[in-house]
């Protein structure tokens, strides 16, 4: 386990951090602008001042927002500023540069580069470090759509390949979604939850996870193809996505928000939507006047609806109860 | 004393100006570019004094400083035997301050442009401060060390008010270009004017024309 603990005055916002995070996968921290996410980036770094080793002696890579390649140097030369001042070279030099597909753009000056190649440059320049942690803040932030899609697999890439352990800030949940293993929430300068992405994301009595970021992850294997479909098989039953998905592989994080799950008593027999699932009320949870978040176990994972107060009074539904959950749409991370 | 020895004389009294001011204004610069003190107005004031100053009256106050019973020509007697003013070395110490602000000025605009962010960006990959400084914020300021350089250059070299006060009119010592230009004209040998002020012309011309020539090729980089 790596250990944050930071405590930062900034006018009259107080950042003050005290958890525990692993030391392998990736650690998202998620909070809205202006909880402190980089702030405590800044401190582990050493950025935020306030005594400690100097930033140079600390070794962790940064990625920032922008890229803010040096102007002055090429795509290799950036690459090896940092290579030339590592204390160690551990990290395989040619594996980040065919990780990141740099190969091609090593003559290339900064200036020349999209914002998406400059940010894969940045992050190669961080690796080549040999830092033992690496921070991300908001890589994806300052790309469009188009750029953001384009870069993710590498992200994908280095999830998977990389033996670092990685702190990855983001305001956007699908991307913590689609990237991070654990999860720590901050709200505030605080950290209001912290544990692994699956658990915390399942939690209905933190208002952070409400509304919008309400969901859920799920693992789950492809088993087969019928009709454009994929059918990806979970404990308690199946979840049909369109589109073609490798059978036989590992399993995928589904992606599930609360407001595409409904809850009914028996099961629809003509209804349009796919999926349905046996579920148990585990939980409910009013989240404002007009509605509600319920937890579902489902086979051994959970799954978050969030459904009116009026419904939840008309079906009288309560812990305990056995339901079907109408699955409207799942994203595929991966 | 040939027709070109004083032109040579300033050429050299602006190169060695220069090179000081570079060397001494860029620290001074990066100073101002990053200091959140509140007497940097004080400072920048106090730099950029020699550009609203009546050359006249900066010379004057320097006759007096750098002069055997100043402050500093009285230690600088002590120290060697001769004195500052009337010398090639009192001279260099007036340009310096004469020319101060025509170097500090456009470093310290191309080191405040460097983004901080960038910098930062080099001490996580592992510099030190120095190291980023050499590394980065220098490479990334060419462009600034260049115009101050010429700034620099040029502005020591058509120095006149100054050089009267503090230097005098000794051949071979302190009898710069445009003070012979201007014995030149009293004595109404306007050949020998026309034939230094040409130069100088063509010089200011072709500087000036290479500083921008080259900035806007960069621009375009």
């Amino acid at each position: 386990m790596i250990a944050l603990r930071h405590r930062v005055m900034k006018g009259d916002f107080t950042l003050d951090v005290d958890v525990e995070i692993p030391d392998t996968g990736v650690t998202g921290v998620f909070g809205e602008s202006g909880s402190g996410k980089t702030t405590l980036l800044r401190c582990v770094a050493g950025l935020e001042g306030g005594g400690g080793l100097p930033v140079h002696k600390r070794n962790v890579g940064y990625v920032f927002q922008q890229p803010t390649l040096f102007r002055h140097l090429d795509v290799r030369g950036n690459i090896d500023f940092g290579a030339r001042r590592a204390r160690s070279q551990r990290i395989d030099q040619s594996q980040v540069l065919e990780m990141l597909g740099l190969g091609d753009l090593l003559g290339r000056y900064p200036d020349s580069l999209s914002g998406g190649e400059a940010q894969r440059v940045a992050i190669a320049a961080a690796l080549m470090r040999s830092p033992d942690l690496v921070l991300m803040d908001e890589p994806l932030a300052s790309l469009d759509r188009k750029r953001k899609d384009e870069l993710l697999p590498y992200f994908d890439r280095l999830h998977d390949e990389l033996s670092v352990p990685v702190v990855y800030v983001s305001h956007d949940i699908d991307e913590i979604s689609r990237l991070c293993d654990h999860l720590v929430l901050l709200d505030d300068g605080k950290v209001i939850a912290d544990g692994s992405l699956f658990d915390v994301l399942a939690r209905i009595d933190i208002p952070l996870l409400a509304g919008r970021n309400a969901g859920v992850v799920l693992w789950a294997v492809p088993v087969d193809h019928e009709d454009g479909l994929t059918r990806f098989d979970i404990a308690d039953g199946d979840i049909w996505v369109p589109g073609r998905f490798d059978v036989g592989g590992n399993p995928l994080r589904l992606r599930i928000g609360a407001s595409d799950v409904s809850i009914t008593r028996s099961r629809p027999e003509q209804s349009t939507i796919l999926n349905v699932l046996r579920a148990n009320i585990e939980e409910l949870r009013k989240v404002d006047e007009a509605t509600a978040l319920v937890r579902l176990g489902v086979g051994n994972q959970d799954l978050l609806a969030q459904v009116t107060n009026r419904s939840i009074a008309r079906l009288e539904l309560k812990p305990g109860d056995r339901v079907f959950a109408q699955v409207k749409s799942v994203t595929v991370r991966r | 004393m040939s027709l070109y020895g004083p032109l040579w004389l300033s050429a050299q009294l602006a190169f060695v100006t220069t090179v000081i001011l570079l060397l001494l204004g860029a620290p001074l610069a990066w100073w101002l570019a990053h200091t959140k003190t509140r007497a940097k107005p004080i400072v920048q004031a106090i730099v950029a004094m020699p550009i609203v100053l009546p050359p006249t009256v900066l010379g004057f106050y320097l006759l007096i400083l750098l002069g055997p019973r100043g402050a500093v020509g009285g230690w600088w007697v002590s120290l060697t035997g001769n004195a500052l003013t009337f010398s090639f070395t009192g001279l260099v110490i007036a340009s310096c301050i004469y020319s101060l602000p025509f170097a500090v000025q456009p470093m310290q605009n191309a080191f405040e442009a460097v983004p901080r962010q960038t910098l930062e960006r080099a001490w996580t990959l592992g510099a030190t401060r120095l190291d980023a400084f050499f590394s980065v914020a220098v490479p990334l300021s060419v462009r600034g060390f260049i115009s101050a350089a010429v700034l620099a250059f040029a502005h020591t070299l058509g120095e006149f008010g100054v050089v009267l006060m503090v230097g005098g009119n000794i051949p071979g010592e302190t009898r710069m270009v445009s003070i012979a230009i201007y014995d030149h004209v009293e004595t109404l040998n306007y050949g020998a004017a026309h034939q230094l002020s040409l130069v100088l012309l063509a010089f200011a011309f072709i500087v000036l024309l290479a500083m921008f020539a080259l900035n806007q090729r960069w621009r375009r980089v």
